[in-house]
């Protein structure tokens, strides 16, 4: 278990972590989420040792490790890009951990075949990390650090460099590599739909402080502010209040509680379709619809329909947002 | 298609005109009369003494420079620290003063009448040359190891770091060798310009002949007396060992890259 308390960073006049606390717990994959400027990969670097939190505690595995070197701390760091060691083959960059160590020439040997088949790299051994794909660098990356069999693995938005595609195969491969080794794992990335995808557990941080934490399906269904709502998924407002764009319906008819509004484009994307809206007061709405509940409805461009929100953020419009959020505390999710 | 011809051309007439030409002609110069004339006059003890004395001073001057260049490279790029700006700005002073004007603050500071008295002879003896030497070939290191160190970033180093390296190791196994090429084209350089120096060794070496004489000095020496093939024999000699100190270099990149 990773253990943070009220750790915070300043870099000059930025406050990148103001009293981050956060628990992540054995064998789990933890994504921490949020924009650029969040404080997300400062945290992480924090847990590796890389950065030095001005204050604040660290613990790993129940030690204090806030004053150890990230050589001591038990961590494979996987960077955005790569960071392989250009002179050496692939084989030495993985066997890096190990030859520092001064493990036995055979037992090195063997620990890197097996990492290399694990990461699907056998047969590239020999070459040099420029002769390998972006995707085949970060799987040899990853191999290098579980090959000194950290007791958490730290990835710095690991898939950020790479194309859509690779990103997509590899978040899945990860998951599955996970699923077979483990090891405590966090990541850090910007992409919600990552993030949902990939992890059990997300931590959504912003300006410095932690937003929420929980499952996936918690943080989309019960988010704790309007922040962690807006940030993992799309969002529209009915009457000043948050809701996501499929929670809206719409009727011909008016209804308890419903507000009049004019078409204003309804636009076919597949199975599902959008339709935009005004209020009377000049407040545009975007529903989804699927395309049978679509055809029900008949619409055309400057119908006249009654649309309220079926379940709803209960929380203050963004323009009231309080600030700064306050961090929840550990255990109260949703 | 006419003015990219004529580019070239222009490109080439200036290169052959000002560095061709004239090493060409001194080395057709030293072999006019026979490889014998020219093994004769670069065999006489004075040309010998001054060309071990040359390597000598290159083989003092180059790896002190060395160290110190890839040291003060990381302090510069990696370091942070008040005053960095000024002295990134005093290690471009060679480059800046002129040679002789080293020799004559060298001279001030060391000389009979200088403000630091050191139990040997520094004037007009190695020392001196080696200082002077030092002196005008300090950049060339550090100048071609900064940018690599910049483009090349810290990210491998703190990977190494969370593989368990320490710095040294770090520095060894990571550092040293991404750094291999501009660190060895700063001392092909260095040793060009150690092997070249004139103007500040000139002042420093007191001109004793089968002394205090370099490869340089003797050119100067032996054309003030009229000895014109001797002075061409010696700068061949010069040439040659720049030109092979380029080419060594140029090879090995080749069969690394």
């Amino acid at each position: 278990m990773i253990e943070i308390k009220d750790v915070t960073k300043n870099f000059g006049d930025f406050a990148a972590l103001k009293g981050v606390s956060l628990e992540i717990p054995d064998g789990s994959l933890t994504a921490l989420l949020g924009p650029s400027g969040s404080g997300k990969s400062t945290l992480l670097r924090v847990i590796a040792g890389l950065e030095q939190p001005d204050s604040g505690v660290v613990c790993i595995s129940g030690d204090d490790v806030s004053a150890l070197p990230p050589q001591q701390r038990g961590i494979g760091f996987v960077f955005q890009h790569y960071a392989a060691f250009k002179h050496m083959s692939v084989r030495d960059n993985v066997a890096f951990g190990l030859s520092i160590r001064k493990r036995p020439k055979d037992e090195i040997r063997s620990r890197v075949d097996e990492l290399l088949r694990v990461v699907g790299l056998d047969g590239y051994a020999e070459r040099l990390p420029s002769q390998l794909s972006g995707g085949q660098r970060q799987r040899m990356a990853l191999a290098r650090a579980l090959a000194v069999e950290p007791s958490v693995l730290l990835l710095d938005e690991p898939f950020g460099a790479l194309d859509a595609k690779v990103r997509a195969e590899l978040r899945t491969w990860l998951r599955r590599l996970h699923d077979e080794v483990h090891v405590t794992t966090v990541l850090v990335t910007h992409d919600q739909e990552e993030a949902m995808d990939i992890a059990d557990r997300v931590a959504v941080l912003d300006h410095g402080t932690i937003q929420q934490v929980g499952a996936p399906r918690e943080l989309y269904d019960e988010p704790a502010t309007p922040f962690v709502m807006s940030f993992l998924g799309p969002v529209t407002t009915v009457g000043g209040i948050m809701v996501r764009p499929h929670d809206v319906s719409i009727a011909a008819e008016p209804g308890d509680r419903a507000l009049e509004a004019q078409v204003v484009r309804v636009v076919h994307l597949g199975f599902e379709v959008r339709v935009e809206l005004e209020l009377a007061l000049g407040e545009q709405v975007s529903v989804q619809l699927t395309r049978g509940e679509a055809e029900q409805l008949e619409l055309h461009d400057g119908d006249i329909v009654y649309v309220s929100a079926s379940s709803s953020f209960q929380a203050p419009p963004p323009a009231s947002r309080p600030e700064p959020a306050a961090p929840l505390p550990q255990g109260q999710q949703g | 298609m006419l003015s990219r011809w004529g580019l070239r051309g222009a490109v080439l007439v200036y290169l052959g005109a000002l560095l061709l030409v004239p090493t060409g002609l001194v080395f057709y110069r030293t072999f006019e009369h026979g490889l014998g004339a020219f093994w004769d006059s670069v065999t006489t003890p004075a040309a010998q003494h001054a060309f071990q004395l040359t390597l000598e001073l290159a083989a003092i001057a180059v790896p002190l420079n060395t160290i110190f260049g890839i040291a003060m490279a990381l302090a510069l790029v990696r370091g942070r620290w008040r005053g960095k700006a000024l002295v990134e700005a005093i290690i471009d002073l060679p480059f800046a003063v002129s040679p002789v004007i080293i020799g004559l603050s060298l001279l001030l500071v060391f000389g009979r009448e200088g403000w630091i008295h050191l139990p040997f002879q520094v004037m007009f003896a190695l020392p001196g040359m080696a200082l002077a030497t030092i002196f005008v070939s300090l950049p060339f290191v550090v100048r071609e190891v900064v940018p690599v160190l910049r483009e090349v970033g810290d990210e491998q180093e703190q990977a190494a770091a969370t593989l368990g390296a320490t710095g040294w190791q770090t520095f060894r196994r990571i550092t040293l060798p991404s750094l291999r090429w501009g660190v060895a084209y700063g001392v092909v350089l260095s040793v060009a310009r150690a092997i070249g120096e004139f103007g500040a060794v000139s002042v420093v070496s007191g001109h004793i002949a089968g002394k205090t004489d370099t490869l340089t000095l003797l050119v100067q020496e032996r054309f003030e007396n009229f000895d014109v093939r001797g002075a061409y024999a010696a700068s061949a000699l010069l040439a040659a060992i720049a030109l092979a100190t380029l080419f060594t270099m140029t090879l090995t990149r080749r069969r690394t890259a």
